[in-house]
């Protein structure tokens, strides 16, 4: 059992009605008890879907387990096909139905319906949303390009115009309607065809015809990566690996589709703001910020590469909740010099966030909740989705528009260089006391640490160490997010200098002993 | 309008009910205790269930709540089910935890799920065992929020039916005492309690209360109140105390909020005129700030989906004090004698029914085409993009709705929709 307060990923049938959601004609049959249609909102309310998601559920209730819940899933899987007429039915448990064990897709089967039946086995228990989206992904693609496999070692008719897939574009995923559109241009300007785009928008007679096209392009490996390894197995389609989020990653994401399509990649347009807005002196205050990245492993990866080469952020710690891409982030931590913390406890995250102060988060929106009450600046990079998640504007993640959003929305929750100075220099003024706010943040002005933190982060030093009154005063000037380390960091020096009380010399002394 | 208590057998009294199985769009008793958890504030809610329950929970909100919530899931994994561990050691521990994190909780209710019924883990047992462990600081309860048991309010249902064992008993040759039953917002229980005080009704109490502490005491003196539609298992705990139910309809207008203070003056034998001096200033108030939404809504169609089980309530307020004609009252769970007023209020004709099959419900929806679909937020937007305007039926547990001030606020929430709809030109 694990104690839970909020989770970064819904259960796994959450993620095959991702997938039946963003497809065309499939349509879900879910066993699954009364209460579970909760679901839908999260379409029709977070993403503002102006059509249900696809998804009868059998909402059976204590008085249908003593009887036939079989033929429950018989009947509403029959009224389903004809009230919906899919091209295809997708059939599967929840966790409760699991428990159960009545086999939806041998029942469905059964019912000898027009459409093919594919069922998904999504075990509850052990795992999550992202695995349960790639498991339906791939087990409909199996079913559907399976047939259309080809004899091993057969080759392929290379076309006049190169080809390719887009794999991984789902719904209810961050910004992927706008990254798919910005991806969709910078492979047409680099003259490669799009043959199919799935799972958002695709019918099932689309998956057919995946083995049409010369490679993949993998936009999200959490959804998508299980189908292109098949893809790859099946047809010999190689995939992309890189990810175009950030100017750098767009650069390299080009580069490796040129060299997958045999073409040139300086046909690319390589506009982008991103590199002279960094490089601009206004900017300067922005080195080494000291950033904390957490999300999904897609997210992560390619943002602590942006914050670290492109905006010239100190990468202090980072971590996910993509059990399932554990050693590519631990991979990418080691580049930054930072263990990787691999969790899905928000408790941890936050302890974490605590412990480290860093001077900006690029989370999830848990993230957003717990910098908030850390009174630290914070930027949203990745699911679990929200609401906000779903901007009016144009917003991508990718390609080089991508790139420019990337640096306005990490840029915007942190103090300006000019403001950081005057706090620093006027402390006393009344407007800025310790608890004021950056103007930035507005009304949401951060709140002092919640004491079990601050406790938690600085526990009191060894020995007797005390506080001289001009001392403690001293570091009430100092802004309350450092100030917690910068008092830890004083106590230690006194302490390996056996100074037992701290005077302001010591607090100056310990300052210039941590500069160097 | 009449305020007294219409006499049982007219309006739908006797109408039939479409009873319908088949797909039901709602919550499980779990959502509940996204007000439970706020309302009573020493309580901690801890589910004993899957991922789902806790996706459920986080989700159900609409938005997530910036303070760290009281409640939390204990998740059931691969092991405690493969016997690996023992579920009951299992819990133990995180109950263990969780109480170590948060030394202010004095209640903890541990609450079933579909998964923790199916499996028959015995959270009686286990918070009979955890008591134990635990008190005097915490006490710990259980009941079940999972979706085979409960629909949506009857989540509070079990929890309030679940406290009653432990409310005091009241001292033997005491008065007679008022409960009002079922979660209500401080603004209305306040505004209550100067009313039936202004009566002469001093000793009034409130379930649930705001600390767990301050359990009210119960015996063959209460008088209880029910405050909303959906307890009918708290109403039966309560009377196997001793308690007795005065029949009312529920306090939502100012028709209803005047009757059901009116059954607390005729079992206190309170007069009409010490009665009319009480009310009589806060209802008139009422009525004249319901007028200007009696125009904006009167002869509008409005539609309801089974969800709270307050639809009844609402359809009759809707129907007799704004002139709305109710096209269907549906509602998860019809209970006749909770709602004998309240059927008898209802215009004769009105469709009622009961159980839910979504997909038919919606094909009934759209011939008709209602000016006003009362509805799940699964159901809204989609209702919307066909142009139907849709008032989500989640935000009249949210909001104070009961009580003559609020009766406006009410009529309010079903108006909003409509301006909003005749305002944009986008």
């Amino acid at each position: 059992m694990q104690l839970t307060l909020w989770t970064y990923e819904g259960p796994p049938h959450v993620g095959a009605m991702r997938i039946a959601m963003a497809m065309e004609g499939v349509h879900y049959v879910l066993h699954a008890p009364q209460g579970d249609t909760y679901a839908d909102l999260l379409f029709t309310m977070i993403e503002r879907s102006k059509k249900r998601p696809p998804v009868t559920y059998t909402t059976f209730q204590a008085r249908d387990l003593g009887g036939d819940t079989a033929e429950l899933f018989k009947n509403a899987a029959r009224e389903a096909y004809d009230r919906f007429k899919p091209d295809a039915l997708l059939v599967g448990a929840s966790c409760t139905a699991e428990l159960i064990q009545d086999d939806p897709g041998g029942l469905a089967r059964a019912l000898n319906l027009p459409v093919p039946v594919v069922a998904v086995e999504l075990p509850a228990y052990q795992k999550k949303e992202n695995w349960g989206a790639a498991e339906t992904f791939y087990q409909l693609v199996r079913a559907f390009a399976g047939p259309h496999v080809p004899p091993p070692g057969t080759q392929r008719n290379s076309g006049a115009r190169p080809r390719c897939n887009i794999l991984g574009p789902c719904a209810l995923s961050f910004r992927n309607r706008d990254d798919l559109r910005e991806v969709t241009g910078l492979l047409a300007s680099l003259g490669i065809d799009i043959n199919v785009v799935a799972p958002l928008g695709a019918r099932p007679a689309d998956l057919a015809r995946l083995g049409d096209a010369d490679f993949n392009v993998v936009l999200y490996p959490e959804i998508a990566g299980q189908a292109a390894s098949w893809l790859a197995r099946s047809f010999g389609q190689k995939s992309t690996r890189i990810v175009p989020i950030g100017f750098g990653a767009t650069r390299d994401f080009i580069a490796e589709v040129a060299g997958l399509a045999g073409i040139d990649p300086a046909t690319a347009d390589a506009a982008c703001n991103l590199p002279w807005y960094s490089r601009s002196v206004d900017s300067t205050y922005l080195t080494n910020k000291r950033v904390f990245i957490f999300g999904d492993a897609t997210h992560v990866i390619a943002a602590a590469r942006v914050a670290s080469e492109e905006m010239g952020f100190a990468v202090v710690g980072l971590g996910t909740y993509s059990r399932e891409f554990a050693r590519e982030v631990r991979d990418a931590a080691k580049r930054y010099g930072v263990e990787a913390l691999i969790t899905d406890d928000y408790l941890e995250v936050e302890e974490k966030i605590a412990e480290l102060r860093p001077e900006l988060v690029l989370g999830t929106q848990m993230e957003r909740h717990i910098a908030k009450r850390l009174g630290i600046g914070c930027a949203v990079i990745s699911a679990p989705i929200h609401v906000q998640d779903f901007p009016a504007r144009y917003s991508p993640q990718m390609g080089f528009e991508g790139a420019n959003v990337l640096f306005d929305t990490w840029v915007h929750p942190l103090m300006m260089g000019l403001e950081e100075h005057l706090i620093t220099m006027f402390r006393e003024d009344f407007e800025f006391s310790a608890s004021a706010a950056p103007s930035h943040l507005g009304l949401h002005a951060p709140r002092p640490l919640p004491k079990e933190l601050v406790e938690a982060a600085t526990p009191p030093a060894a020995g007797a160490t005390v506080w001289a009154g001009d001392a403690e005063k001293e570091l009430g000037k100092i802004p309350f997010f450092v100030r917690g380390k910068v008092r830890r960091n004083t106590e230690k020096f006194a302490t390996e200098r056996g100074v037992s009380t701290i005077t302001l010399d010591t607090l100056y002394d310990a300052k210039a002993h941590y500069a160097r | 309008m009449s305020a007294s208590v219409a006499q049982i057998g007219g309006g739908c009294a006797d109408a039939p009910v479409l009873r319908e199985r088949g797909q039901r769009e709602v919550f499980c008793g779990l959502t509940g205790i996204i007000w439970l958890h706020r309302k009573i504030q020493d309580a901690f809610f801890l589910v004993v269930g899957s991922r789902t329950c806790a996706h459920l929970i986080q989700s159900a909100a609409g938005v997530m709540i910036f303070a760290e919530p009281r409640f939390a899931t204990a998740i059931i994994d691969e092991r405690d089910l493969a016997g690996l561990s023992d579920a009951n050691d299992e819990l133990d521990r995180v109950v263990a935890k969780l109480l170590a994190r948060r030394p202010d909780i004095k209640l903890l209710f541990l609450v079933g799920s579909c998964p923790s019924e199916v499996i028959k883990l015995d959270l009686s047992r286990a918070a009979q065992r955890l008591s134990q462990v635990h008190m005097p600081q915490v006490r710990v309860l259980n009941y079940s929020g999972s979706g085979i048991e409960t629909t949506f309010t009857q989540g509070e249902d079990a929890c309030l039916a679940a406290l009653v064992p432990i409310m005091p008993r009241s001292p033997a040759p005491a008065g007679k005492s008022l409960l009002v039953v079922g979660a209500l917002a401080e603004v209305v229980e306040d505004q209550f309690s100067r009313l039936f005080a202004a009566m002469g009704i001093e000793d009034v109490a409130y379930m649930p209360p705001r600390k767990s502490v301050d359990l009210p005491a119960v015996g063959p003196g209460t008088r209880y109140l029910l405050a909303q539609p959906f307890l009918a298992e708290t109403a039966r705990a309560l009377e196997a105390r001793g308690a007795v139910r005065l029949p009312a309809p529920f306090p939502l207008g100012a028709e209803g909020t005047q009757a059901w203070l009116q059954a607390a003056a005729r079992e206190w034998g309170i007069g009409k005129d010490r009665f009319d001096a009480a009310v009589a200033p806060a209802r008139a108030r009422a009525e004249g700030a319901l007028g200007k939404f009696r125009n904006e809504l009167g002869g509008k169609k409005i539609f309801f989906f089974p969800d709270s089980q307050l639809e009844l309530p609402l359809a009759r307020f809707v129907a007799r004090e704004l002139g709305m004609n109710v096209l269907e009252a549906g509602t998860p769970y019809l209970h006749r004698q909770h709602l004998a007023e309240e059927l008898a209020w209802l215009p004769a004709g009105t469709r009622l029914s009961e159980g839910q099959d979504v997909e038919r419900q919606l094909d009934r929806c759209r011939a008709e085409k209602p000016d006003l679909v009362v509805c799940g937020l699964g159901l809204a937007n989609p209702l919307e993009a066909e142009g139907i305007s849709t008032k989500w039926s989640i935000e009249l547990l949210f909001t104070p709705i009961q009580g003559f001030n609020q009766a406006a606020d009410l009529a309010e929430l079903f108006a909003r929709p409509l301006v909003r709809r005749m305002k944009l030109a986008v």
